[in-house]
């Protein structure tokens, strides 16, 4: 393998980066979900966030997606601060993503849920659509031709007209990806998205995020709980617990890092 | 013409045709009885089914927000009385010609439904139910108080206008083809506008108004608008209500109004386009059939019926149709691998 990323401390400040956290600090009451963490995230690489359960992996998302306010800190995508805007502005920038316990639009279609992802790739109005103005239909062709590719793309076609409602977790989880892909976003944030996979779906997933990355140009930034998952695609790690950034590096530097190793064997013990 | 279709499209078939042909031909048939409906029945009759599009046109207003946008509304009735206050005032007291105030009307109540809209985002559910319930209570209310527009208690008499261009129909006729176009550009628009972006966006809010953001969708935008668009078709449906009744008063505008509008667009079947037409069908007639199975006791006929409806048909009746006809279908589909699939 050829990974000839390092990764300097975040302070250095790398120009590359497209996403950075500086500083970033969530409470619920007297619990501390995130306390100060900061990483960057460069252009074009999938970037592992690991950490037993509850340690702030989630919520972390939930600031990236602004549906969240941190109490401090600041987050940058593409060198602009986000924390100002509204979570419907957050996808228009080209940031996408899943979630952990799915949040699909159950009494729509599989098709309909992935075009509802190409949202905001798309200008029609109360008026355009109402009487179908020209360009809106073309606008409307435009967002099936992306579905449809991405329902091919996800092995999902047969099941395009179907209510997403009752479908399989682990079907439910591709529709939640393709909806993510048809909103073409630079960045792409994957809460847990082997939950619920065999084995052998698990290192198809690795295959498709990689695809992802390479051939549709996406940064990816995902949690996951199974380890090899993780160390194999990612080239960078970001290790949390109890909300405090406790090691970053290599899968390899990650995973020799005592207070993973403690962080990690301590979740086993409870 | 087949030829060209692939292979995994084969579309399901029953006597012959398509679904989709299946739904032109019954839409065909539905429009053919309702244009010679005029000449079949008499005037009382006319006016009644005048009566059922007009709620059908304010059902499917309240549908699109109920139904497709997952807001609750107990005060549709309010918008109603809305249009038919603003259509009476400009025909009573400024002698505008009737055609120019329905369309007021429905702008009226556009701006009044956002206005609406915009606190109310800040009420789900139940508590928008109520918000919404204490409008409806207070506007017979309201239009008492402003006497000298609207004529306080006694309400405004209305003329009923003759047909047009010397068209060889009488008033009663004339105001159920003009019903009739309206009802049918209106429906059309609404179909257009829940069929795409706008309408997959009303729907991904209600379904799950999170994810929706997520996606980029402006919520509180989608939500206010629709609550306007939806006050929009209420208020036009009030206009032409005021016009065909003759007349309007406070105390037809009545909590109850709103209620039955609710029970129409339920029993009709929330998030369909077709059920507000049964709907309103519904409304109108079926209160009177209870009257006529008990004079005494009509209320708890009716009520009978509502509960025995809702018990046979949960989706309401559009809703459970559906679910017939596409069983109906799917029965005839190819055989479609829906279980597993395969990632690439
Ligand atoms: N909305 C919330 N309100 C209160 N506490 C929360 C909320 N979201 C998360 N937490 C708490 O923050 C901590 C981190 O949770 P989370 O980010 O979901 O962890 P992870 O995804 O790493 O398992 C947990 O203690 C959790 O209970
Ligand atoms: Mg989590």
């Amino acid at each position: 393998m050829s990974e000839t990323y390092s990764f300097p401390p975040a302070a250095a400040g790398a120009v590359d980066a497209l996403l950075s956290v500086r500083g970033l600090t969530v409470r619920f009451g007297g619990i501390v979900a995130l306390d100060a963490v900061s990483f960057d995230v460069k252009q074009g690489t999938i970037a592992g966030l690991i950490g037993p359960n509850g340690a702030g992996k989630t919520t972390l998302f939930n600031c990236l997606s602004r549906l969240y306010t941190p109490n401090a800190g600041t987050i940058a995508f593409a060198g602009r601060p986000i924390l100002r805007l509204p979570p419907h502005r957050i996808a228009p920038l080209g940031i996408g993503r899943t979630f952990q316990n799915l949040a699909l639009f159950p009494r729509m279609t599989v098709q309909q849920n992935v075009m509802v992802g190409a949202h905001s790739l798309t200008r029609s109005d109360y008026v355009s659509n109402a009487l179908r103005l020209p360009w809106a239909r073309r606008e409307e062709a435009r967002t099936l031709e992306i579905a449809e590719e991405l329902l091919e793309y996800l092995g999902l076609t047969a099941l395009r007209h179907v209510p997403a409602e009752g479908l399989p977790f682990g079907t439910l989880k591709r529709v939640e990806l393709a909806r993510a892909l048809a909103g073409r976003p630079r960045l792409l944030l994957l809460d847990e998205p082997a939950g619920g996979l065999n084995h052998e779906e698990v290192d198809e997933l690795g295959e498709t995020v990689r695809a992802i990355r390479d051939q549709r140009n996406v940064t990816v930034l995902l949690v996951e709980h199974h380890m090899n998952f993780v160390m194999n695609i990612s080239n960078q790690v970001v290790a949390l617990d109890f909300g405090r950034k406790i090691a970053e590096g290599t899968p390899a530097e990650v995973q020799a890092n005592p207070e993973v190793i403690r962080a990690y064997l301590g979740t086993d013990a409870a | 013409m087949e030829a060209q279709l692939p292979a995994t499209s084969i579309i399901p078939r029953v006597g012959g045709l398509t679904l989709a042909q299946w739904q032109r031909l019954g839409l065909a048939a539905v429009l053919i009885v309702a244009v010679a409906l005029p000449f079949v029945v008499g005037n009382y009759r006319v006016f009644q089914f005048t009566l059922a599009m007009i709620y059908a046109i304010a059902l499917l207003g309240l549908n699109m927000l109920t139904g497709f946008n997952g807001q609750f509304s107990l005060g549709h009735g309010a918008f109603y009385a809305i249009g038919a206050y603003t259509t009476a005032i400009m025909l009573d007291r400024w002698g505008i010609a009737y055609g120019w105030t329905i369309p007021v009307a429905g702008l009226v109540c556009l701006v009044v439904g956002f206005l609406f809209g915009l606190p109310a985002l800040r009420l789900e559910g139940l508590y928008l139910a109520l918000a919404t319930f204490a409008l409806a209570l207070a506007a017979p209310q309201i239009l008492k108080y402003f006497e000298g527009w609207t004529g306080g208690v006694q309400g405004i008499v209305i003329i009923k206008p003759a047909a047009p261009f010397g068209l060889p129909l009488n008033e009663d006729e004339w105001l159920y083809f003009l019903t009739l176009a309206i009802l049918i550009v209106l429906f059309a628009l609404a179909r257009n506008l829940l069929r795409g972006r706008v309408g997959r966006a009303m729907v991904a809010i209600r379904d799950h108004h999170i994810a929706a953001e997520t996606m980029g969708v402006n919520s509180a935008l989608y939500k206010s608008l629709t609550f306007g668009v939806s006050a929009l078709y209420t208020g036009i449906a009030g206009s032409l209500g005021a016009i065909v009744v003759q007349f309007v008063a406070p105390d037809s505008f009545s909590i109850f109004l709103s209620i039955n509008f609710l029970v129409g667009s339920v029993v009709g079947g929330l998030a369909t386009i077709s059920g507000a037409i049964i709907g309103g069908i519904f409304i109108l007639f079926v209160p009177n059939m209870a009257e006529l199975v008990s004079k005494a006791a009509p209320g708890a006929i009716y009520g009978i019926f509502l509960i025995v409806f809702m018990y046979v048909m949960p989706g309401g009746i559009a809703g459970s149709l559906k679910m017939v006809i596409h069983r109906w279908f799917s029965g005839n589909a190819p055989a479609v691998n829906a279980g597993k699939v395969a990632t690439k």
